[in-house]
């Protein structure tokens, strides 16, 4: 089959060897190509060479402080729902130096650190983390100032996202009204079909750049009745999610609640860890570190992801503004579903269910938002 | 997908806002026991310093840390930028040592400024506690500069001891000499005080302004305004006309660390100066 040029709004069909071929041209374009591969017994992002290294036949169990991979019973390359880690640590890098200054006969000089464009392609990102990534553009790329680092990782990047057609135990992408399937910020979309036999990806074309890959690899036409098959099989994964939040209102629900005597309960089983942070695909704090060498002429400051679960976060003369569990956790949870309302026009929370997952008591963040919301007092409500 | 990025940089920013501009150490003098006002001048010499009351820079000392820092000079001057700051810290210890000719590092700018023009032709009433009254200074400066334009000017002003209020000469040559009430009081005295002991608060009740035609403007310990905005209320001084600096911790002063956080925004960019009715849902809860 010779390949051919796609039609810009309709959707091609591909095979998974077609699909390996799209990822090696790809690393021929020079795109450091990431997806997701099993490490460490989950499904972590990281470098991908081919198809082969994506996780065919694998899936994972989620639930309140539980993760477990699980054989499939077929080949599915993304028969999983969200990794370990969110695309974040690509963008925005836990750690980082940011200049070095270097000091001679009492005299400084700072020297920025230089760094290469980097030319990221994410395969297999789903519609949620897309949510998160648009979500995170704000924070760094729209406000009054522009983080040079996050615009240089975040420029170039090529986005293949995967449509969820299974939901997890702890998404609720649907109540936030981010997925499960993807709906912009991508360069192509993929539906994973398994079906009688056939093993096929109908891909959806986001952008020029995604139509001009896709005309790189042979390719079919998708039929009416493949995209409806595909679409379907999206529908479907949105009725089983395995969590549901109640938006409507949240803000100001929070707002009135803000003494609730919940925030003292959940306190009691929060161990001010940080995971919920860590894993979050939209949490975006970071603190500095200014070090020194043992002359005390050479210094240097490093970026570090941070979190508000730290006493330090808060630290101000002497003391910690939020030095209690119950206080750090309000701040986080008020942070995603209402305070970031305020800060930025939308939701911090994308429903990818990451912070249930990963906390190691299961702390549940929709859990907790319905107690509150269940336990207004009707002066609250009214207030 | 890539993204389009359209802003522009800021006026007076490296292209990298996270790199400090160096700064010279001109002058130091002690304002108190513990605090102390630096003069800086750009390495730079061609820079201009430009800046609004109640706004604050980052200070980086060598090695050892970076600090928000409010203004407190003259911002009518542009040639030298000054600091006042209380040795509490390691980076503010650090910088206490500081002499003339050492280097500093210094990013901003940054930050929402007090209401000034908007607030001709009303009286002013300004609430101060220990170092707040450093972002305040600027203030002082601009309105003596164009004292004709306001009506009544009160400072009300608390430190720990008398010999812990700052800008002590300033404050009586700005009283003989442009018709300013300044009521100080402080915390503990020794004999031979005569003025106000006890906290600023009490002191709203019976200060010489309209509080139908006032602009309020606080800065000082959290629990000290949490008073003087009920003192204010009780008088009738609508939200909107009282404003006050908030602190937190700062790490980037550019709107995306996360740390200063307060609630629906960011100390460092939706304050530290701001009105009232915008933080009235969260002000004077308990570890916001």
């Amino acid at each position: 089959m010779t390949p051919k040029a796609p039609r810009f709004n309709n959707c091609a069909v591909l095979s998974p060897q077609q699909l390996d071929q799209l990822l090696q041209v790809l690393i021929k374009r020079d795109y450091e190509v990431l997806g997701p591969t099993i490490r460490e017994g989950a499904v972590v992002y990281d470098h991908v060479g081919s198809t082969k290294d994506l996780p065919a036949g694998w899936t994972d169990e989620q639930a309140g402080g539980k993760y477990r991979l699980k054989r499939r019973e077929d080949d599915a390359l993304f028969g999983f729902v969200g990794g370990a880690h969110s695309w974040k640590k690509f963008v925005f890098p836990p750690a980082m130096r940011l200049w070095q200054a270097h000091r001679s006969n009492g005299l400084f000089q700072i020297v920025p650190e230089t760094r290469k464009a980097t030319k990221f392609a994410f395969i297999g990102v789903r519609a949620c983390e897309l949510h998160a990534l648009s979500i995170q553009d704000k924070v760094f790329l729209k406000g009054p100032y522009v983080d040079t680092v996050y615009k240089l990782h975040r420029e170039n990047i090529f986005i293949v996202a995967v449509d969820c057609v299974q939901a997890g135990g702890t998404c609720f992408c649907a109540s936030m009204n981010t997925g499960p399937k993807a709906g912009a910020g991508f360069d192509l979309a993929l539906t994973e079909v398994l079906h009688e036999g056939r093993h096929h990806f109908i891909v959806r074309i986001g952008t020029k750049a995604g139509a001009d890959l896709l005309s790189q690899v042979a390719h079919e036409e998708a039929t009416a009745a493949d995209v409806e098959f595909a679409e379907n099989l999206v529908a479907e994964a949105a009725k089983h999610m395995g969590r549901s939040l109640d938006v409507n209102g949240i803000k100001e629900m929070l707002y009135r609640n803000i003494e609730h005597v919940r925030w003292d309960q959940v306190a009691d089983r929060c161990l001010s860890c940080s995971n919920c942070t860590m894993v979050c695909p939209t949490c975006f704090c970071s603190t500095v570190e200014d070090l020194t060498d043992l002359s005390g002429q050479q210094a240097e400051r490093w970026r570090k992801w941070d979190s508000c679960f730290t006493t330090d976060f808060s630290y101000i003369h002497g003391s910690s503004v939020r030095s209690t569990p119950r206080s750090k956790y309000r701040q986080w949870m008020m942070h995603k579903l209402a305070y970031w309302i305020d800060q930025f026009g939308i939701s911090g929370c994308v429903g990818c269910g990451r912070c249930i997952t990963w906390c190691p008591v299961g702390i549940d963040i929709t859990e907790e938002a319905r107690v509150i919301r269940e336990g207004e007092t009707p002066a609250s409500a009214a207030g | 997908m890539a993204t389009m990025i359209e802003n522009e940089v800021p006026q007076g920013l490296n292209a990298d806002p996270m790199i400090p501009q160096l700064y010279r150490v001109d002058r130091v003098r002690d304002e108190t026991d513990d605090t102390f006002t630096f003069s800086l001048v750009p390495e730079n010499g061609e820079a201009k310093i430009s800046f609004l009351p109640g706004q604050f820079n980052m200070l980086y000392v060598f090695g050892t840390g970076e600090v928000p820092i409010s203004i407190s000079g003259n911002p009518a001057l542009t040639s030298v930028l000054e600091h006042t700051t209380r040795s509490v810290g390691i980076v503010t210890k650090a910088m206490c040592l500081l002499k003339p000719g050492d280097q500093i590092g210094v990013r901003g700018p940054f930050g929402s400024h007090w209401p000034l023009n908007e607030e001709n032709g009303r009286d002013l009433v300004i609430i101060s506690g220990g170092i707040g009254l450093a972002p305040l200074r600027p203030v002082l400066y601009f309105l003596m500069a164009q004292r004709e334009k306001y009506r009544k000017i009160v400072l009300l002003y608390g430190a720990r001891a008398p010999e812990d209020i700052l800008f002590k000469k300033e404050l009586e040559r700005w009283r003989g000499k442009f018709d300013l009430e300044v009521q100080v009081t402080v915390d503990r005295a020794a004999s031979g005080w005569r003025g106000n002991v006890g906290v600023v608060t009490p002191l709203v009740a019976r200060a010489p302004f309209d509080p139908s035609n006032t602009v309020a403007l606080l800065c000082g310990p959290e629990v000290m305004m949490r008073f003087a905005v009920m003192e204010l209320q009780k008088r009738g001084v609508p939200h909107d006309r009282i404003y006050l600096s908030m602190e937190r911790n700062m790490k980037c002063a550019l709107g995306y660390c996360g740390h200063c956080q307060y609630g629906p925004g960011f100390v460092c960019k939706d304050g530290p100066v701001y009105r009232f009715d915008q933080i009235v849902s969260v002000f004077g809860k308990s570890e916001v």
